[in-house]
């Protein structure tokens, strides 16, 4: 008996180990060997074009290029880590806001065409980031729909504006409404620190980067509230029962009931935009490459450009490295944030 | 008599009232919203059928003055129907790879005992953590080793196991009674009969789920292909087809053209959205639901 036992496990074993194959086996050849083949290249020269073997090893160069050295690639680094840090500060409130609200909205149970309006906000949730881009593209051109939209609400008074080719910061201009510009401002705004101008790091989001960010909201919303939605249905109606008798109003059964029990949904959501944020490519790639004057060049389309436009693999290499330190670390950060507020 | 319920049916008639304006005004702004969401669809659509003149002088107007297939016919001399059939073809491939591969995994985590099994689990779930982004060069380094620029196989053979089909389907497969097993096992079956004849065919919504988000995964996918194509035209997938030709455009972009081509690379997931929207919103509160 005992033998028969032991046969049935030796034989889970080996059954076990392969139905685990093809996954370890894809895994260790396209996630295992390249983190370590990034991490060896990130100290080379490599050009990504001639033979890899032929790369010079080069020590922490590449590191200190983008972190140290003066020059244009630390100035292009801060530069694309300001554009990435601007973007996720917008667009995660932003999309956590408005997916929590739809998500309210779409879980009332008196709601009548419940299922249309999901549909539709959900829909640009599955379409190809690369189709939306190009249809934002077309959009935000200077005669297009978002500058018609905005003359009519405005009753005429917006002039239109090329929104893809605007480089003005978003915060630079409304200090421009309060009369502070480089010139009057204090001679501090001048000082150079990393790279970039105590103004530069001040300028909020350029005009193109904010049309992304709004492009980028709207495509992820959809997601977002259908996870919200999944989270309410979780809580039980006779909590909501039990406020109602007790008199509470919508208003505070949001705020006092909903969100507290919805905190670990919260968390995660801001956890899946800071990770979507900071690592926002193809939008970037399809309508500015980095432009205007370098305000829409986040770090992960930095990687792209040093690795496949300057042959530069182990420049690339070194930043997609940093950019995992920094995603790590921000996550890290947010989950102390939620550990702490849990208690 | 009158002189009380005089005022007290005012009243109420007056609070009525405003709860029906408030009513009205919260579906009017629902559906303003749900036209937001679907105006710059309906707007493409329209507009991919127009002609390019028409489209410099009024790029808002939502009906064509004059149709064409203009824009289309460009898209079909720029060869997509070849984009097309290549991001088909790799999503398919894609997705039977990932289905298949995923669930054995998620079947063996979830119910064989065998040595090692936790370390294998976590460090699927190390990979997790891992931002694409980080991998772009790092693949493209592999790739090259392996001759795989600019082929089939690079393009299909890195995607055919993720790390959320294992997951997915380990939770699933967790949930199955422990006694469908049993019985099998009596009956004389192996690991291998018994999961493929029993517990693949209970697990079809999770399948089902699963095979929905690896299909437009890889259909909408963008970076991937961009580093494993790099001069042959014949293997561009919709995406990667449609960024280049932008490129390539630069500012003169011929607009039907490129709306055309958004709009067919749109339409394959709308079908299969309307058609198994129940599935997507499933296999979004597992996925979600478990972080």
């Amino acid at each position: 008996m005992a033998t028969g036992i032991k046969e049935l496990d030796r034989q889970d074993a080996i059954a076990g180990w392969l139905f685990m194959a093809p996954v370890l086996i894809i895994f260790s050849i396209f996630v295992v060997i390249p983190i370590g083949f990034a991490i060896y290249f990130s100290l080379t020269d490599w050009n990504g074009i001639s033979p890899p073997a032929e790369a010079n090893f080069i020590g922490l160069r590449n590191y200190e290029n983008v972190l140290i050295n003066e020059g244009i690639r630390r100035s292009d680094f801060f530069k694309s880590l300001k554009n990435t840090t601007y973007f996720a500060l917008g667009v995660v409130p932003a999309q956590t806001l408005i997916s929590l609200l739809l998500a309210v909205v779409i879980n009332q149970r008196m709601l009548r065409f419940k299922g249309f309006f999901r549909t539709a906000y959900y829909f640009p949730s599955i379409t190809s980031s690369i189709a939306i881009s190009l249809i934002f593209l077309f959009l935000y051109q200077r005669s297009g729909l978002i500058n018609r939209i905005l003359e009519i609400l405005t009753f005429g008074a917006w002039e239109p504006i090329s929104w893809m080719a605007d480089p003005r910061g978003v915060l630079h201009i409304l200090l421009g409404w309060v009369g502070v510009t480089l010139q009057s401002a204090p001679d501090l705004l001048g000082s150079v620190v990393l790279g970039l101008t105590v103004w530069d790091w001040i300028s909020g989001p350029s005009l193109a980067l904010l049309a992304i960010m709004i492009m980028n909201t709207w495509t992820t919303v959809g997601t977002m509230m259908i996870i919200f939605v999944a989270a309410l249905q979780d809580i039980p109606s006779h909590i909501y029962e039990a406020a109602q008798i007790d008199g509470a109003t919508a208003w505070p059964t949001f705020t006092l009931i909903t969100v507290p029990l919805l905190r670990p949904t919260l968390f995660f959501i801001i956890t899946l935009g800071m990770i979507g944020t900071y690592q926002v490519f193809d939008q970037i790639y399809v309508m500015s490459s980095g432009g205007p004057a370098k305000t829409t060049l986040t770090v992960a389309f930095m990687v792209y450009r040093s690795g496949f436009n300057d042959f530069n693999m182990g420049q690339g290499a070194a930043i997609a490295l940093l950019l995992f330190i920094i995603i790590f670390v921000l996550t890290l950060i947010q989950r102390r944030i939620t550990e702490g507020k849990g208690e | 008599m009158a002189s009380v319920s005089g005022p007290v049916t005012v009243e109420k008639e007056k609070v009525d009232l405003w709860a029906q304006v408030r009513l009205v005004l919260s579906y009017g702004l629902l559906f303003l919203l749900a036209l937001t969401f679907l105006y710059p669809f309906l707007l493409s659509l329209t507009t991919s059928f127009k002609t390019l003149p028409e489209i410099a002088l009024n790029p808002v107007g939502l009906i064509p003055q004059t149709w064409t297939l203009e824009g289309y016919e460009r898209m079909q001399a720029f060869n997509v129907s070849r984009w097309a059939f290549n991001s088909a073809f790799v999503a398919i491939t894609v997705t039977l790879g990932n289905v298949l591969f995923a669930s054995m995994a998620g079947y063996a985590l979830a119910r064989i005992k065998f040595p090692g099994s936790n370390a294998v689990f976590l460090a699927i779930l190390g990979t997790m953590m891992i931002p694409g982004i980080v991998l772009l060069i790092p693949m493209f380094i592999i790739l090259k080793q392996l001759a795989m620029i600019d082929t089939y196989s690079g393009l299909i053979l890195p995607k055919v196991a993720t790390a959320f089909g294992v997951f997915l389907m380990k939770q699933f497969f967790e949930a199955i009674p422990q006694e469908m097993e049993e019985a099998a096992r009596i009956d004389g079956c192996n690991r291998f009969q018994m999961f493929f004849r029993v517990i693949l065919p209970l697990a079809r919504p999770a399948l089902v789920a699963l095979i929905i988000f690896s299909f437009q995964g890889s259909w909408n996918e963008f970076m991937h292909p961009l580093i494993v194509i790099s001069v042959n035209q014949d293997l561009y997938t919709l995406p990667l087809g449609l960024a280049l030709l932008r490129g390539g455009m630069g500012q003169n972009l011929q607009w039907n053209a490129i709306l055309a081509g958004s709009i067919l690379t749109t339409i394959p997931m709308a079908l299969i959205f309307f058609f198994f929207q129940r599935y997507f919103v499933e296999g979004i509160s597992y996925g979600g639901l478990k972080g």
